[in-house]
């Protein structure tokens, strides 16, 4: 008994799929990753073209390559040669196994050098003296502390445009991912330990910010803006924040932590020094203490 | 009495629970008397329920898999509309206590009840069948395990009605999972029901190691062996290396949250890093335990359909092998973002698109497989060319995913959620589709409609593309997974459409179950049955014997004397045999034994996410009593007499040839 034969159809959707790919780069500034404000996620956006164009070259003709066989080789094309038997060959075998390997073997040097390069805990090479600025996630919003101006903020930071910033992270809660998409890498928030990324703006701006990281109820409003300003409009938002009433203390910390849905942002125009070291200590205890993310 | 459990417990101020909860009640009441109406519960115990039969083992696997692939689609399409609701600060209908829920149950669900019990039913139906054994190694074993994955089902879908489930993701990272950030059982649920289902799933991955390296039938060397049950062996070797690292994380965090332990929480020296690289030291094999049987699944429809031989049979061997080892040592690329050095990144890096070199070899395999053939275009095959396109897209994206600098931006984003729904439904389920309607006349003796076959594909395919291209999208728009609600209206009109996309998977799914009906109702119509027991002209040995195969399989058992041994007889043109003498069959008896301790072991996983110890207690010495009982019992097999042997092949010889006359005439 055979069965009834399927007269070939058309092959699937693929014009929309490349349509859709292609489209993407080219797109306007609502990509914010593909619009990267800053020399890091700039980097990483021509990574991500690069390695991608790399793999289009093989991807490309593999999909052609399957329409036209399962076109050419349908049941139905009795003049297409058919070999039954045919199941190995040598030559295809080494093209099976070389083309995927040679794609690779640049993508994995391509990996290394930019892996080591983009490094977030890797200052950025630029001469300038970076900018400190701590940051904690709590539930659910993003506490900064500026060791240098002694102040701090709840879901806003600034910082001058092309001034590297050295962002230290802990978290006073669960997990979270600290991410700018407009200025490039993210990096997870952890209690107990402190992880580190060097991000810089090349240009003025504000730009959203969040945790990428799932974190409970609040946790789609845990948002903040990260404006990247003038060396004098950074001094004035700093003067600003200085005049706030509302003071840090060690005392009063537990309060501003608490959770807190949508939480407004909010200055301290004085913050305990030492607080953010404080936050982290809290968790180390007497018990074996782990250091920051894996970093000697 | 009742530990933490009490009334309060189960929402009736929610209608839509309520109502779903009632309803899925009125259906199991509704099953239940019809059962009683219809005088069925014989039958259902002395074939279902105490079943030792890999067969019907295999079938009851895929009867929770499609039933929980409706459940885990109906949390789908509740996020995506959630989704193209709730923009602009609008709120949408699911307040996050729920929508967290939903997005936790449905990875869960998808993942553990809905995938793995699909390709585990696969595995069960064919491989002994392929390999010429009568059934696996431990049958009984194998019952039980079944069982114990059904009642994680169960326990999943009554966390809906009593209590609440998990709002922690479907990996239940701590310390959010941890007590202090998740006090409510819904962790808990989560918990138990994996640990019950996961420790199936090991006895099932021992089981086929075993029955694969001893019961091959004499003469099938491992280089003659099927391509599926070679992913299978790999598959099973995976399973044993990687769950008990499952069973022992889950440990640790019960110990956590129910002996205050501080594995890891933030305090006392818990580390948090610790769980999460034990978990995706599991979860990277667990997504290879998933594809891999996928697929040996084309690499069994591909040579069919072209009526061509498999090309480069030992390269598909060398790749998959291959692959089994290095889906060890890429765990780390699901967390380039916790800040490791650069070195121990770029190495995860590398060794993660390693896998592609032997992936893309598969994907080429099969392109020069159809080369050269004759190939029917069923809905086997459209499955797999469907797979082939969909898939190295997937791939590629999967690879962006492994460069650290690109990660470091697509980290946990939209894009990551598209990646791996694009090679899970790309790959895995369009796999386990085609696997379904290429045995399924095997396991039921007759074809599935090819006409509602068909439709499901075209309707999967697009509606994927629908719903997901949008996503990665977003994802280069900075949008993240798991929100609830979102203000940014450039992404509005993306979700949207992912929504659509959703709507078409609804009617893919909806043709399947079309196609279920239509077929069950028509199977005895000429063009459905499966007559000869070889409906695709098959190469290897399921084929060979009738369909359904009688329940000890084969009555010879088979000799095999090279690969696609099957294909090889009928060449040299079987009917030219002469009726075999018969001799007595050794078969293992059915026994209630694995349903009974499954179903205690459910109780005993309620009873512990509740807190009612004396139930645990009563429950666990159940347990070990009714295993004693039955180790006790000395009956646990019988011989089919020869005469019965003969009996049986008899009819099947007659229904052939009665087939053949017709066709003659
Ligand atoms: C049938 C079409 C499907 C649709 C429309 C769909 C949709 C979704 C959506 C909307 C999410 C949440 C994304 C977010 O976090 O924002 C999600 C997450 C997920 N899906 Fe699916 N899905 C489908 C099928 C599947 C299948 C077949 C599997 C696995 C076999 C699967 C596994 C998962 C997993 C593991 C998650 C992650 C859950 C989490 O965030 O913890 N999905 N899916
Ligand atoms: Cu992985
Ligand atoms: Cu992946």
């Amino acid at each position: 008994m055979r069965m009834k034969r399927w007269p070939g159809k058309r092959a699937p959707g693929l014009g929309g799929v490349m349509a859709t790919l292609a489209m993407l780069p080219l797109a306007g500034c609502k990509y914010s990753i593909l619009d990267p404000k800053g020399s890091v996620g700039l980097q990483e956006k021509n990574l991500i073209l690069i390695s991608t164009l790399a793999m289009l070259l093989i991807i490309v003709p593999v999909i052609i390559m399957t329409v036209v066989i399962a076109w050419r080789y349908r049941a139905s094309n009795e003049k297409a040669r058919f070999e039954p038997d045919w199941g190995h060959s040598v030559k295809i075998e080494l093209f099976c196994w070389g083309i995927p390997s040679v794609i690779i073997l640049f993508l994995a040097v391509l990996t290394w050098n930019t892996t080591h390069a983009l490094d977030p805990y890797r200052p950025l090479a630029d001469g300038k003296k970076p900018i400190t600025i701590e940051v904690v996630a709590q539930d659910w919003k993003w506490m900064f502390i500026y060791p240098e101006q002694g102040i701090a903020t709840i879901n806003e930071v600034a910082f001058p445009e092309g001034t590297p910033v050295d962002f230290r992270i802990t978290s006073d809660s669960v997990m979270n991912a600290f991410f700018i998409p407009e200025l490039g890498s993210m990096i997870y928030a952890m209690a107990g330990m402190t992880t580190q990324i060097n991000l810089i703006a090349d240009q003025q701006g504000t730009f959203p910010g969040m945790s990428a990281m799932y974190s409970g109820r609040g946790f789609s409003d845990m948002r903040f803006n990260a404006i990247a300003t003038t060396p004098e409009k950074f001094q004035a938002w700093v003067e600003n924040a200085r005049k706030s009433p509302a003071v840090l203390t060690a005392a009063d910390y537990p309060k501003v932590a608490a959770p807190e849905e949508k939480a407004p942002v909010r200055y301290f125009s004085k913050v305990e020094p030492d607080l953010f070291q404080q936050i982290i200590a809290k968790y180390l205890g007497k018990a074996v203490s782990f250091n920051s993310g894996m970093k000697e | 009495m009742f530990g933490k459990l009490t009334l309060a417990d189960i929402p009736f101020d929610q209608p839509i629970i309520i109502g779903a909860g009632g309803f899925m009640g009125l259906v199991v009441l509704a099953v239940l008397g019809a059962i009683t109406y219809f005088k069925k519960w014989g039958y259902i115990y002395h074939e279902w329920l105490t079943s030792v039969d890999h067969k019907k083992i295999g079938a009851m696997y895929i009867m929770v898999a499609l039933v929980m692939l409706l459940r885990g689609f109906s949390d789908a399409i509740m996020m995506r509309t959630q989704q193209a609701m709730a923009h602009d600060g609008l709120p949408g209908y699911l307040p996050p206590h729920h929508y967290d829920q939903i997005f936790t149950a449905h990875g869960t669900i998808m993942i553990f009840f809905m995938a793995m019990p699909f390709m585990i039913g696969l595995m069960n139906i064919a491989v002994p069948l392929q390999i010429g054994a009568r059934d696996v190694a431990f049958p009984f074993l194998n019952s039980f395990s079944f069982w114990l994955t059904f009642v994680g089902a169960i326990l999943v879908n009554v966390s809906l009605v009593i209590g609440e489930f998990g709002q922690t993701g479907w990996l239940a990272y701590p310390p959010l999972s941890e007590l202090k950030f998740s006090p409510g059982v819904g962790v808990d649920y989560y918990i138990w029901s994996l640990q019950l289902t996961g420790l199936g799933t090991l006895l099932t991955g021992i089981n086929f190691f075993v029955t694969i390296v001893k019961m091959r039938a004499p003469g099938m060397t491992w280089m003659r062996m099927p391509i599926f049950t070679w992913t299978i062996f790999c598959t099973a070797i995976l399973i044993m290396a990687a769950f008990p690292i499952l069973t022992v994380t889950f440990g640790m965090l019960s110990l956590d949250r129910y002996l205050g332990m501080h594995f890891f929480t933030n305090e006392l020296g818990g580390n948090q890093m610790m769980y999460v690289n034990l978990i995706w030291a599991w979860g990277h094999p667990e997504v290879y335990i998933l594809i891999l049987p996928a697929f040996g699944v084309f690499s069994e429809v591909t040579p069919t359909f072209s009526q061509k031989r498999l090309f480069g049979y030992k390269a598909m061997v060398l790749a998959t092998v291959a692959i089994t080892f290095l889906s060890f040592v890429v765990w780390l690329h699901h967390f380039f973002t916790m800040g490791a050095g650069a070195n121990v990144n770029a190495f995860f890096g590398i060794t993660t698109m390693l896998i592609s070199i032997p992936t893309g070899v598969k994907i080429f395999n099969w392109l020069f497989t159809m080369y050269k053939g004759r190939i029917q275009f069923t809905s086997m095959m459209w499955w797999t060319v469907g797979f082939m396109i969909t898939f190295v897209i997937g791939g590629m994206t999967g690879v962006m995913l492994a460069i650290p600098g690109s990660d470091w931006v697509l980290h946990n984003s939209l894009f990551l959620i598209a990646h791996f729904h694009n090679v899970i439904i790309g790959g895995v389920l369009f796999g386990y589709m085609a696997g379904l309607t290429y045995w399924f006349p095997k396991a039921f003796g007759f074809k599935l409609n090819e006409k509602w076959g068909n439709a499901s594909f075209w309707f999967w395919l697009v509606g994927f593309y629908v719903a997901f291209m949008p996503l990665y999208a977003l994802g280069f728009m900075g949008m993240t997974r798991r929100m609830n609600h979102y203000d940014n209206p450039d992404w509005t009109p993306y979700l949207q459409v992912a929504a659509l996309g959703a709507l078409l998977v609804l009617c893919g799914i909806l043709s399947t179950v079309i196609q279920l009906v239509v077929s069950i109702r028509n199977r005895n119509l000429p063009e459905y049955q499966d007559v000869t027991g070889d409906p695709w002209n098959g190469r290897t040995l399921e084929w060979s014997t009738s369909s359904p195969p009688p329940f000890y399989n084969f009555a010879i058992i088979p000799e095999v004397h090279e690969l696609d041994a099957f294909n090889e007889v009928k060449k040299r043109g079987h009917e030219a045999r002469a009726v075999p003498t018969y001799s007595d069959i050794h078969m293992p008896r059915n026994t209630p034994a694995g349903f009974a301790m499954a179903l205690l072991a459910g109780v005993m996983g309620f009873a512990l996410i509740w807190h009612i110890w004396w139930l645990v207690a009563l429950m666990f010495v159940s347990i070990i009593g009714t295993f004693i009982v039955r180790s006790c019992n000395d009956d646990i097999d019988y011989y089919v007499p020869a005469e019965e042997v003969a009996r049986i092949e008899g009819l099947h010889r007659a229904r052939v040839a009665s087939l053949e006359m017709t066709h003659v005439a």
